[in-house]
């Protein structure tokens, strides 16, 4: 009886764990059913469908990454995020060190359109822009897709980076000035190592944002082989929607790199999530 | 030792070219590091935003010609059943996400307050789902609550009936449903948020809760919610923004059926521009969109103007 008195204390941190292990429940079941369904025949599943496998069938996740054309979308993926990485750290890394170090005139200016566009939904400008991107003949092209991931990250990015950079104390730069670096020098050889974390932070967030990303992918490209990752995943899922034990296997095979990326750095995950990337 | 030399040099030139060079140097190269990001988001985002004023206003296929019609694609909105439905729908959407995720996280955020090393562990496990991408977040849920292989049919095997049910499939029920699921995916998100404002809360504050007497109740109502009342309330008002904006789990899940009983502004403007092709009318839809969150800002705003501490 002694841990029911425990559990009644003011201090006692019981109740807590009750209940957080109910949350747990909650939010990890789900993934959990996914890793086993992804290891089971389709018999099994079928008079199993929660419990965990008798037998790992491994050859799951080799089927569905034929089947679900995984070597192309994984590719096309790939592709997206580091490219929307490398320029919104470059486009974006610059700007925020002229806005942070530069002082530029009429930059307020620059910062508001940058708070409009953030708030603006997404839905307004979809139309034109497709309008847009179909006279430039950047439909079904994966680098016009990267240009829209750049300038809808664009705000966050500058917001976090140019934070960091205000930071910044101003001696390493004036001591280079003097010793004849340029503008340019400064950003490359003095302020990118001293701020690269706050660069991680932003690189970790856009491109996680990218490699899950799917209503803009969905609307830009239409052509199977140039799919990423979501949308051919979606496609695979309403294909192959009796078959669960191919759809989880390809599912785990889709999120393992974020797990493993957010599990080893979820500190910095986290801060640029709760900082800046202010999304659904 | 370049820029030493330049300076010298520029010492010997005539007053008005040394006055140039400076003024390029402080007023223009700073532009130049802007400029390329600058071009790229009026691109994509700033001139579109602002043609879709004018598209609005006309009869468009998205090819050819576009006719000005004036007001006429605003004057069918408000005939139009389907987009009433769908408006209908993200206000039922909005009431459940400024409330159901928010007691959720508020909840989880204030148990995970008191714990130490545990909490972090706890905190990473809880934010999971956040992370995990809504194509596969959807597909996880879509087998969880089918009636053939889902909960349902586990819990009527072992004797508890009734939630053998389609529930993404019953116009009752599909809008309910695929909330749940997004839902499943996004509180986390206002977990983490809570928590790190509930963390900056001084605690003597609780100390003196406690001195006093409080109880856990007590102590959430008076002490952890004022604490953190500017963060819940500004994530109040994204997330009522955000609840206008909602496209991707009823999309994957349902694409706005059966029946258009989970149909959102978003789904209807995706089939009117992309399935339909009525431009002009899409971009009506959307820019009624931008003003209903454009409404909920300045609710905020007027609140604030008028005093309120929000």
């Amino acid at each position: 009886m002694n841990w029911i008195i425990r559990f009644r204390q003011r201090d006692s941190l019981l109740p807590n764990y009750a209940v957080l292990t109910l949350y747990l429940l909650f939010a990890l079941l789900p993934l959990l059913i996914l890793v086993f369904n992804s290891l089971k025949s389709r018999p099994e599943l079928a008079n199993d469908p929660l419990g965990p496998p008798n037998v790992l069938h491994f050859e799951n996740f080799s089927n569905a990454w034929v089947m679900g054309k995984f070597s192309t979308t994984t590719r096309n993926s790939a592709f997206l995020v580091v490219s929307t990485v490398t320029l919104v750290l470059t486009l974006g890394g610059l700007a925020s060190f002229s806005l942070a170090r530069l002082n530029p005139p009429g930059s307020n200016i620059f910062m508001a359109l940058m708070v409009v566009g953030a708030t603006l939904p997404i839905w307004l400008f979809m139309v034109p822009l497709f309008i847009l991107w179909r006279k430039l003949g950047l439909i079904n092209n994966l680098f016009g897709l990267v240009l829209i991931y750049t300038a809808m990250n664009a705000p966050i990015a500058i917001f976090l980076l140019r934070s960091y950079m205000v930071q910044l104390p101003a001696d390493f730069e004036d001591a280079a000035r003097v010793d004849g670096a340029n503008d340019l020098q400064i950003f490359t050889n003095v302020v990118l190592p001293l701020v690269w974390p706050g660069f991680l932070t932003v690189g970790l967030v856009v491109g996680m944002g990218v490699w899950g990303e799917f209503q803009i992918a969905l609307i830009f490209v239409t052509n199977p082989d140039l799919f990423p990752i979501t949308t051919s995943y979606w496609q695979f899922t309403s294909r192959f929607s009796r078959d669960w034990t191919l759809t989880s296997a390809a599912a785990l095979m889709m999120i393992a790199p974020i797990l493993v990326l957010f599990l080893s750095l979820q500190r910095r995950f986290i801060e640029g999530l709760t900082q800046g990337g202010i999304r659904m | 030792m370049g820029e030493l030399i330049a300076s010298i040099e520029s010492r010997r030139m005539p007053l008005k070219k040394r006055s140039h060079q400076r003024f390029f140097r402080l007023k223009v190269v700073p532009w130049l590091f802007i400029l390329p990001i600058l071009i790229l988001y009026i691109m994509v985002v700033i001139g579109p935003s602002l043609a879709a004023f004018y598209y609005s206003l006309t009869d468009w296929s998205g090819i050819g010609k576009a006719t000005f019609i004036g007001l006429e694609n605003f004057k069918e909105i408000f005939l139009d059943t389907n987009y009433h439905k769908a408006l209908q729908n993200n206000l039922k959407w909005l009431a459940m996400f400024v409330t159901i995720p928010f007691a959720l996280s508020l909840f989880a955020a204030s148990m995970l307050r008191g714990l130490k090393k545990s909490g972090m562990v706890f905190r990473t496990l809880l934010f999971l789902p956040y992370i995990i991408p809504s194509v596969v977040a959807a597909a996880i849920w879509r087998n969880l609550l089918s009636p053939r292989v889902g909960l349902g049919s586990v819990l009527a095997d072992i004797g508890i009936p009734g939630l053998d049910f389609a529930f993404l499939g019953s116009t009752k029920t599909a809008l309910y449903a695929i909330a749940f699921v997004d839902n499943w995916h996004f509180w986390g998100y206002l977990m983490i948020l809570f928590l790190a404002a509930m963390q900056a809360i001084p605690v003597d504050l609780y100390d003196a809760a406690k001195v006093d007497g409080a109880n856990r109740g007590q102590e959430f109502l008076h002490v952890t919610i004022p604490g953190i009342r500017p963060t819940l309330i500004f994530m109040v008002m994204m997330v009522a923004v955000w609840s206008f904006l909602t496209f991707d789990y009823v999309w994957i899940l349902t694409q706005g059926g059966p029946a258009r009983s989970s149909e959102v502004l978003s789904t209807y403007l995706y089939k009117q521009a992309f399935n339909r092709f009525e431009a002009g009318y899409a971009s009506a839809i959307g820019l009624s969109m931008s003003l209903f969150a454009g409404m909920i800002l300045g609710i905020f705003i007027y609140l604030r103007r008028r005093g309120w501490e929000v």
